[in-house]
């Protein structure tokens, strides 16, 4: 479905991705681990096209998207992604039915009359009911996670980028995500890309597994696969050790 | 020094390419998609309704200090008030109503456009606007341009009548000018071509107001810090811009007569 190849991206001099390549299957997911600053969100907002790459290639569906520049063109193209932001980013002045709503006016041709409908659905889904006429302020963490995720899910997109979606959330929570995250794939067919530093998630999850460091992906593995590496980098953050090589290049 | 300056010029040269990427980006989007008429209206409420009160108080005041520094003048010089209304009319009309109904909205209006903006982008609620089909062009930047294109020349002209009224106020009653007087001054010597050339300049205050609350508020970074920075700078740039501003147009709208 997406093909990353050789992808860069840098930030004032500083190289965050330096050279990234794996693929993307259609109706899987892809869990993307790796170190704070390792470029994990970079990377899903150079998919999106939030950001775009300073060289290498991403291909969707076989057509390069990597420097679309065209408003209308990225429009069309973020028909087909959903976005699922660490904080929910939910707009302040918008109640969460109209959140949860506001993609269906811009990406879809449904008719406003069906707003409500699809709405009270989508929020179903996620486990949330009438609370439609609330502000997002009035919502605790994993609320707005959900509501988030629905408004996502009112879009019916083929591909829905993740950003850390478990982190901040009790473990109750973070597993009622995860079912969430399986659901999709198992019920609609959902591609997902999951960004996590969350390691039973992770497992739990996932069908490939990408660990990106010093900006390149480390290693690309089925999940299975990936549990039992050699890979230490991989190894030790499976593990969550305060020593190994990603340690001892911190302390040089 | 020279590396101050250059610091300068570039800062300046970058928010300005800023700026016009944002203008260019609301032209593209206001002749392809059509217009947001909800957040319009809501933010012209914001920015108009909202402020008629306070946009009025300090033109009404103004009014009536112009009123008695005229007419203590015109004591000291011709031995009696004369022109008072000429003076306060014209004062308002051309220079002071524009001029300080743009300063109020900037203070009220704009400082929080730029707040509000800037915490969407801090709190990646712009991203988020992409991701679901539009962008902040289409969806903030064109309303609020809308809203206080429409408000404030309005506003001015509320302010023109309130300031007028504080200095028939302090003539009637502080300098003992009859109000037939007063308002026939301002009837005999002011015309169209005033009321127009204060109606010119507070469109364009409005739209600078708007568009560098709008882009500061965009290009806001660093949290809840970045956002205090960007609305104290937005205010500050407004502010000076429009006293630049009001000069060169004051010196145009002369030259052609208006």
């Amino acid at each position: 479905m997406i093909e990353i190849k050789n992808l860069k991206k840098s930030f004032g001099g500083k190289q965050i991705l330096k050279s990234v390549t794996f693929s993307i299957k259609e109706g899987g997911v892809t869990t993307v681990i790796g170190g704070s600053g390792t470029g994990k969100s970079t990377l899903i907002k150079c998919i999106i096209r939030l950001l775009e790459p300073d060289g290498g290639q991403i291909l969707f569906d076989g057509k390069d998207i990597t420097h679309i520049k065209d408003e209308l063109a990225l429009a069309q193209l973020r028909r087909s992604f959903g976005y699922l932001f660490q904080e929910g980013a939910l707009f302040d002045s918008l109640t969460v039915g109209e959140n949860v709503a506001f993609g269906l006016k811009y990406l879809t041709d449904t008719p406003a009359a069906d707003y409500p409908k699809i709405v009270k659905e989508k929020l179903a889904l996620v486990g949330l009911k009438d609370i439609e006429n609330m502000r997002p302020a009035e919502l605790s963490g994993g609320m707005k996670k959900r509501v988030s995720l629905a408004r996502v899910l009112a879009i019916n997109p083929k591909l829905i980028l993740y950003d850390e979606p478990t982190s901040g959330l009790d473990p109750i929570m973070s597993e009622i995500i995860n079912e969430l995250i399986s659901g999709l794939k198992r019920k609609l067919g959902v591609t997902s890309v999951v960004i996590t530093h969350d390691m039973k998630s992770a497992f739990e999850i996932s069908d490939t597994m990408v660990m990106l460091h010093d900006g390149r992906a480390e290693l690309v593995a089925p999940a299975g696969e990936f549990k039992n590496t050699d890979n230490p980098y991989a190894r030790q953050f499976i593990e969550g050790s305060s020593r190994g090589p990603i340690r001892m290049e911190i302390t040089n | 020094m020279f590396k101050e300056i250059g610091r300068f010029i570039l800062t300046f040269l970058k928010q300005l390419g800023q700026a016009s990427q944002m203008v260019s980006s609301c032209a593209f989007w206001l002749a392809r998609a059509p217009l947001e008429f909800r957040q319009t209206m809501i933010q012209t409420t914001r920015v108009g309704v909202d402020s008629i009160a306070v946009a009025a108080l300090t033109s009404l005041f103004t009014g009536m200090v112009l009123a008695l520094q005229a007419g203590t003048t015109m004591r000291n010089i011709l031995s009696e008030p004369l022109y008072i209304g000429t003076l306060v009319g014209f004062s308002l009309v051309r220079e002071l109503g524009p001029v300080l109904t743009a300063f109020v909205i900037t203070g009220r209006a704009g400082a929080a456009v730029t707040a509000e903006i800037g915490t969407m982008k801090v709190t990646e609620q712009i991203d988020a606007l992409y991701t679901l089909g539009t962008n902040p062009a289409r969806y903030l930047v064109i309303p609020r341009i809308i809203a206080f294109m429409i408000a404030i020349p309005v506003l001015t002209l509320f302010a023109n009548v309130s300031g007028m009224l504080g200095g028939l106020m302090v003539s009637a009653h502080g300098l003992g000018v009859s109000p037939t007087v007063y308002i026939n001054d301002i009837k005999t010597y002011i015309g169209t071509g005033d009321l127009m050339h204060g109606f010119i300049k507070s469109a364009f205050f409005a739209f600078m107001i708007a568009v560098v609350c709008c882009c500061k508020g965009l290009n806001t970074r660093g949290g809840a810090e970045g956002v205090g920075k960007a609305t104290t700078a937005a205010v500050v740039i407004s502010m000076v811009l429009i006293l630049v501003a009001d000069y060169f147009l004051t010196a145009i709208l002369a030259s052609l007569g208006i």
